[in-house]
């Protein structure tokens, strides 16, 4: 696996997916012609030999779950460029079940469900999208999960049908990898990431939405390896989560030599100073959006004048918020010339700065909350 | 009471639906739209900052990304009572309008065509007769030749011999109510795969000004944020993708529809349920003024009169949850709305029970749908002269009079003239935008200070029709936040009176050939493009105060 992501880390995303699908060709005539060589026999086994091939030729089959989400990562997914979305979704992978995307509705759509699950037991690879809502709404007949229900199934048990009989979990976005927008504070449907709700460890291709480089990138790699590539403890992929936004960002020496936007429009903005004191988040985000960019490289946030959000983290909602304030616990670097110092303080500053943050915003959002009920109270 | 069937889930929309219906005799004789999720977004902005309210409300939908991030920085600023810059207007405008190319297009290729696009049938075409059929109603249509055709062909067959169909398994092929000739079919499907890869394409114009697509992150509350990407480079590469759509709009969208059409004119007489068209406008011109600037007019058509728009009067509009999952009996503004989630489990064999997640909501207690049929009718009737002359245009090729609109073809028409009628505007935006830079007028930011407390308002239209945001700021954080969204007017359960919204009207009296296959009512319903997850909300105010309208 090392040798392969060394094969394609450093390289753009477009030249990193040909190097991997380089990779998948060569592999696969190496992989016919030991065929070839090694069952060189009778005109008998031929079909044998026919069958071998075709099922070696199978696309994978995939099962894309829609959850509590917004359909942002369906949609993200077909962004792609390299390759195009018409060879991912029919060439590549066998989208067997995508609401989305497929053709069938209603019953037709739960046997697809059926058939691909049963036709692929144990070898599918099901992507999830959302959270799961664990929570029992007030009323008569609620039940746990009654948040959400597909096909008269609530998520929950959707989720635990189709995760435990899959060969992968990957989750697409915040929603499915640490429950997303509907989990911040305070939660009313109880919605808890896919790995939360099912118990089965699940591979992580956080952002909101996420980036479709990184899933494309995990999926040829589990194609290519059958393994999929190494996480960090959060479960995302390291190739792309492994830096922080604030190291490879391209306005850090702004940062480092203390200059910043103050106010958006003013003559820093204009110069692409750095975003750090009207809110960026770059230095608590591990996330590879300034190396790989978003559509086919056209821009990311930070590239549109605007601070990053966090969106790669757990309960960013609440962690990183409010989105254009700055992060509490940093020094501000003064002059250029401890621009490498500040750098290092920054790493753990930020660590436990997060941490304290977090606790912050709660406190200050359960405060509001109550002097709300104390001014009703008083009507 | 005929035959209960199920549709669960209705597959090709952004979230979760079911659609039960009652079939007698071969039709439709009643149906209720249920959405099954709930993930309470009012509840979670209480006490947030404002300014955020934007980054929260995008992630309502992901499909109509970047309307929510509109509507919620207009309804801010309007509480703060400010005025963006021009500038910001104009990129708030392209991004907009760039969001109807996209989405429109994925719609109807990706979302809809397959209601009326067999895929096994287009196996049987000849290449060279699809090539003369395609060339006869658009000589210019783009890799149109026989051999272009052939390799489709030669595609699909490989794709279906390999045995694995993908999103395509257990479609309805070979379904009697598909009526496209194998050729018209295999020109369909090679446009669906053309457009795959196109509409990932013109997704960046997005990020050019919105730093990425879906999901935006370049607006904020007075203005916009990309003032770097307002140069030369970056303006021409957006105008150049937008010449890419148009070209796709002018030579492969409309023609494909004017093509599809005739072989279901009948459908031009099915699927017209409600009789109210509602608009709140979009487009704001130089000023911003609302709704005087507007360049799509706000307004409503009534009773389908098509001699009169009637002004909209926002404090009309109230949402009651008699068949929704929530307490409560009253009709309330979105103001003062009352909360208190309510399940029962579905209850759509009890005439007084509840059956979704959607609230009920009325304007002046009339049922309306909104949409791009709302807007192409009040566009029409009001004069809107490229609007006028797309829809002369188009009814004039099919040979039929305006009344034909009020119907599920009409919906896919309306659609259709409406991506090119904003698409050939853009280019106007973009040469004012280009005469301010000129001047080196760079402002993209109108600087606030948050007021301690207000209310504010903004309504924009998203694809899918009109959506409003509402919002009241106390101790300059949100006290209130409402939304009232597109597929909120369009797929909610009936009214305390019993009057159906716009899904559930426009099913009665569809036919249908075989109800284990219920194929027309995915046709009506995918019509209106539905994105659920916008339309499920909660209200969330304890207090009845009227609301204050304040014009920017």
């Amino acid at each position: 696996m090392c040798e392969t992501r060394n094969r394609f880390v450093g390289l753009e995303p477009k030249k990193r997916v040909e190097a991997l699908e380089d990779i998948d060709r060569r592999d696969f005539i190496l992989f016919c012609t030991t065929i070839a060589a090694t069952l060189g026999l009778e005109a008998s086994w031929v079909p044998k030999i026919a069958e071998a091939v075709e099922r070696a030729a199978r696309k994978p089959s995939v099962i894309w779950m829609h959850f509590a989400e917004c359909t942002g990562d369906s949609e993200a997914f077909i962004r792609s460029s390299y390759p195009s979305t018409e060879e991912l979704i029919l060439d590549i992978l066998s989208i067997d079940y995508h609401e989305t995307l497929m053709a069938a509705s209603g019953e037709a759509a739960e046997e697809a469900l059926r058939l691909a699950m049963e036709e692929n037991d144990g070898k599918y690879i099901a992507v999830c999208e959302g959270a799961i809502p664990m929570a029992t709404p007030p009323g008569p007949n609620g039940k746990p999960g009654d948040y959400l229900r597909v096909g008269g199934k609530t998520g929950i048990e959707l989720a635990r049908e189709v995760c435990g009989r899959a060969a992968a979990v990957m989750c697409v976005g915040n929603c499915a990898s640490f429950g997303g927008v509907q989990a911040q504070y305070p939660n009313p449907t109880g919605a808890v990431s896919i790995s939360k709700a099912t118990g089965v460890p699940t591979l992580n291709i956080s952002g909101c939405p996420h980036n479709v480089v990184n899933s494309v990138a995990t999926i040829i790699n589990f194609l290519l390896l059958g393994s999929l590539p190494k996480a960090d403890k959060l479960g995302r992929p390291l190739f792309a989560y492994g830096k922080r936004i604030h190291d490879t960002c391209p306005r850090r020496a702004h940062f480092d030599a203390g200059q910043f936007v103050e106010e958006f429009g003013d003559e820093g903005a204009k110069d692409q100073w750095c975003l750090y004191k009207v809110g960026c988040k770059g230095p608590q985000t591990y996330h590879n959006c300034s190396s790989v960019e978003y559509n086919d490289g056209t821009s990311w946030p930070i590239k549109g004048g605007h601070g990053c959000i966090g969106c790669s983290e757990p309960q960013f909602w609440d962690n990183m918020s409010p989105f254009y304030e700055r992060l509490p616990n940093i020094k501000l670097p003064g002059v250029e010339a401890t621009a490498d110092k500040v750098g290092l303080t920054l790493v753990g500053a930020a660590a436990t700065g997060a941490a304290a943050h977090a606790t912050y915003t709660l406190l200050n959002r359960k405060k509001f909350d109550e002097t709300l009920k104390d001014d009703e109270g008083e009507e | 009471m005929g035959e209960r069937h199920v549709i669960d889930p209705i597959t090709r929309i952004e979230g979760h639906l079911r659609i039960e219906i009652d079939v007698e005799d071969g039709k439709v004789k009643d149906a209720w739209s249920s959405g099954t999720l709930f993930r309470g977004f009012e509840i979670f902005m209480k006490g947030r900052d404002p300014r955020d309210a934007w980054i929260i409300t995008q992630r309502v939908c992901g499909v109509c990304t970047t309307v929510h991030a509109l509507a919620s920085v207009k309804c801010v600023e309007n509480a703060v009572g400010i005025q963006i810059p021009e500038n910001a207007r104009l990129i708030r405008n392209l991004i907009l309008g760039a969001q109807y190319i996209h989405d429109h297009i994925v719609h109807f290729y990706h979302l809809h065509a397959l209601d009326w696009v067999d895929i096994v049938s287009a196996l049987s075409a000849d290449p060279k007769k699809t090539s003369e059929l395609t060339n006869s109603i658009n000589p210019n249509a783009p890799k149109s030749g026989p051999g272009d055709f052939k390799n489709v062909k030669d595609k699909l067959k490989k794709f279906v011999d390999a045995g694995q169909l993908g999103p395509f398994t257990n479609g309805y092929w070979g379904h009697p109510a598909y009526k496209l000739p194998p050729e018209a079919n295999l020109m369909a499907v090679s446009h669906y795969l053309d457009a795959l890869s196109l509409q990932s394409r013109l997704a960046r114009m997005h990020a050019i000004f919105g730093g990425k697509n879906p999901h935006i992150q370049t607006y904020t509350v007075g203005g916009v944020t990309c003032v770097n990407d307002l140069n030369p480079d970056r303006i021409s590469e957006f105008m150049f993708l937008l010449k890419e759509g148009q070209n796709f709009i002018d030579n492969v969208y409309l023609p494909d529809v004017l093509a599809i059409a005739p072989f279901y004119l009948d459908w031009a007489g099915i699927g017209g349920g409600l009789e109210n068209y509602l608009t709140y406008g979009m487009f704001p011109g130089q000023g911003g003024k609302e709704p005087e600037s507007l360049w799509f007019p706000r307004g409503i058509v009534k009773g389908r009169d098509i001699t009169k728009v009637h002004p909209v009067q926002v404090e009309k509009i109230t949402e009651e949850v008699t068949h929704s999952w929530y307490k409560g009996e009253k009709s309330l503004h979105p103001s003062v709305g009352e909360t208190d989630p309510w399940y029962t489990g579905l209850e759509t064999s009890k005439p007084e029970g509840k059956y979704s997640w959607l609230k009920t909501p009325r304007y002046d207690g009339m049922a309306c749908e909104v949409g791009p049929l709302a807007r192409m009718l009040v566009n029409y009737v009001s004069g809107h002269k490229p609007t006028v002359d797309n829809i002369g245009f188009v009814l004039g090729k099919l040979g039929a009079g305006p009344e034909v609109l009020f119907s599920t073809l009409g919906r896919i028409a309306a659609r259709a003239v409406e991506t090119k009628v904003i698409a050939d505007e853009m280019g106007g935006w973009i040469n004012e935008l280009l005469a301010n830079l000129k001047r080196g007028d760079m402002e993209t930011f109108t600087p606030f200070e948050m007021p301690n407390s207000a209310k504010g308002f903004g309504m924009t239209e998203a694809p899918r029709g009109a959506l409003g945001h509402w919002i009241e700021i106390e101790k300059k954080k949100i006290k209130n936040y409402q939304m009232i969204v597109p597929t909120t007017w369009n797929g909610s359960p009936r009214d305390a009176k019993g009057q159906m919204s716009a899904f559930e009207a426009s099913l009665i009296g569809t036919p249908i050939a075989d109800p284990k296959k219920p194929l027309e009512v995915l046709r009506t319903i995918h019509s209106f493009d539905p994105c659920i997850a916008c339309s499920v909300h909660v209200l969330d105010s304890e207090k009845e105060e009227t609301y204050e309208v304040k014009a920017v």
